[in-house]
């Protein structure tokens, strides 16, 4: 049966798009037809990450409109046969996205794929509320910083309360990612920990992304993060997480800061 | 001349004007009759406040005392009896209701006194779970009760007090309907605002010992008090 699923997080920047290609890139490599679906109707980033961008024709607004069809929107990635993509808009703004149009292109999303991965605008405003409307699941992606918890907070509220499933009664299933995990600040005590940021979201952890170069070299070529280098650190956290995502039970493992050598030898003191 | 003296009078001008009076018709025992009217009094009390009320005597056959003690008896059940009828004249003082004449029976609604229909209100609100940034719980009608955190960005307002099985975070105004004597409940309070009846305090203001632990706040004169629970 058909996922949906949306990445949201409230605040801006903190790697909703990277996180939805890497998780959409993940799951179509083990075998499961994905589409992911910009949401961010007037700033699309989403063809980039996935460099897509020079083979979008119509998009998400021309198939609510009528003007094409779905199968003259969905982009199928190059690398991948089972990963599609559906753009938004660049020329329109989120005033563009109605209920009744969002709601007939998941319905028939539904019918083609296994996993419909929905990349949220930040913000609480028409495109992201529009984007978390038919969630099965979500993937709340925070940074461990006291504003991104606070909007990740403020938006787990709307997924309990402003979901189609929340509506009837059931529970949209959340995830928590927490993104950009800055070893060498954690370290220092400069960031929220793990622990603090669980203990005030109540939400269960689907995976814990270290900060790294990798993700912008890779956003830079417009290839998800685990296609580019898989064994990068970031990679194999997301890698993780996709596994946790399909029902699978992986350890949980928190980045630590990579000790010298002087540390390593005498890292430990003797009682 | 002293008819012209006289300054010219309209005639006072009357109404007539008709009331549906619930009539009262007491049997002998007149004690046993009265038991039934204080059951009926006990399911609703103020049935018959405000209410015309007739006492139709033709079935018993009282003395001039009896009556009167009749009436006594049911003033004090807060019943006032408007008028008497199917007595004679003479056994009728001018302290007791004036003799009635010439009533129609008509359709009273039900004398039975009326099921309460509506359940009393709840006086608390129980929440299951976490109150989330944003979210606002308003209920002026008593208790809220929070099995979970409150967070940042989110607010609790109540009539009567507050209880947080979890960290307060976020905004908790108790008392709002003007209770002093509401309080605020937590298990660790790191909260934005604590008001009660309209008295608060910032997050500044809320001495940072006594985070991390479970912690009472209350009001004493017009001084907010946030004290730890043991």
């Amino acid at each position: 049966m058909a996922k949906v699923l949306v990445v949201t997080s409230g605040k801006g920047g903190v790697g909703k798009t990277t996180s939805t290609a890497a998780l959409g890139a993940t799951l179509a490599q083990r075998g499961e037809k994905v589409v992911v679906v910009d949401f961010d109707v007037g700033l699309r980033n989403l063809d980039l990450i996935l460099g897509a961008e020079r083979r979008v024709v119509f998009d998400f607004i021309n198939v609510v409109q009528g003007v094409a069809n779905l199968s003259q929107a969905l982009i199928r990635d190059k690398r991948l046969e089972h990963l599609w993509l559906l753009p938004a808009s660049q020329t329109r703004d989120k005033d563009a996205l109605t209920e009744e149009g969002v709601s007939m292109i998941i319905a028939e999303l539904r019918t083609k794929f296994d996993w419909i991965i929905c990349d949220s605008p930040a913000g609480i405003e028409r495109g992201a509320t529009l984007a978390m409307r038919f969630a099965d699941e979500a993937v709340i992606v925070t940074n461990p910083e006291v504003s991104s918890v606070r909007d990740s907070d403020r938006i787990i509220g709307m997924l309990d309360s402003k979901t189609v499933k929340a509506e009837q009664g059931e529970q949209v299933r959340k995830h928590l990612l927490i993104t950009r995990f800055d070893t060498a600040r954690a370290a220092r005590g400069e960031m929220l920990s793990i622990d603090d940021v669980l203990e005030i979201l109540a939400t269960p952890l689907l995976g814990i992304i270290p900060e790294s170069q990798d993700v912008l070299r890779a956003s830079n070529v417009g290839s998800p993060v685990t296609l580019n280098d898989a064994s990068s650190a970031p990679a194999r956290a997301y890698i993780d997480a996709t596994r946790r995502l399909m029902g699978e039970t992986v350890p949980m493992i928190v980045p630590v800061a990579r000790k010298g050598l002087m540390n390593r030898l005498l890292g430990r003191r003797a009682a | 001349m002293d008819a012209m003296a006289r300054p010219k009078r309209k005639p006072v001008r009357m109404r007539g004007r008709s009331y549906v009076a619930y009539v009262f018709c007491p049997a002998v025992p007149i004690l046993g009759w009265l038991e039934e009217i204080d059951s009926t009094l006990r399911q609703s009390p103020g049935f018959f406040v405000g209410k015309p009320v007739v006492l139709d005597l033709s079935a018993v056959d009282l003395s001039c005392n009896a009556i009167a003690q009749l009436v006594v008896s049911l003033e004090q059940r807060n019943i006032r009896i408007l008028g008497i009828e199917g007595v004679d004249a003479a056994r009728l003082t001018s302290s007791l209701p004036p003799l009635l004449t010439g009533g129609r029976n008509c359709m009273v609604p039900s004398s039975e006194p009326k099921k309460r229909e509506t359940k009393p209100k709840p006086a608390s609100l129980l929440l299951d779970g976490q109150v989330r940034s944003g979210q606002s719980i308003v209920f002026p009608d008593g208790d809220v009760t929070v099995v979970g955190s409150v967070s940042s960005g989110a607010e609790i307002v109540a009539g009567g007090s507050i209880h947080i099985y979890g960290t307060l975070r976020g905004r908790a105004m108790a008392g709002v309907n003007g209770n002093p004597a509401a309080r605020i409940y937590c298990q660790k309070i790191e909260a934005e605002l604590l008001a009660i009846d309209g008295y608060y305090r910032t997050a500044e203001e809320i001495d940072a010992r006594l985070c991390d632990r479970p912690t009472q706040v209350w009001l004493e004169g017009d001084i907010v008090h946030i004290t730890p629970l043991n």
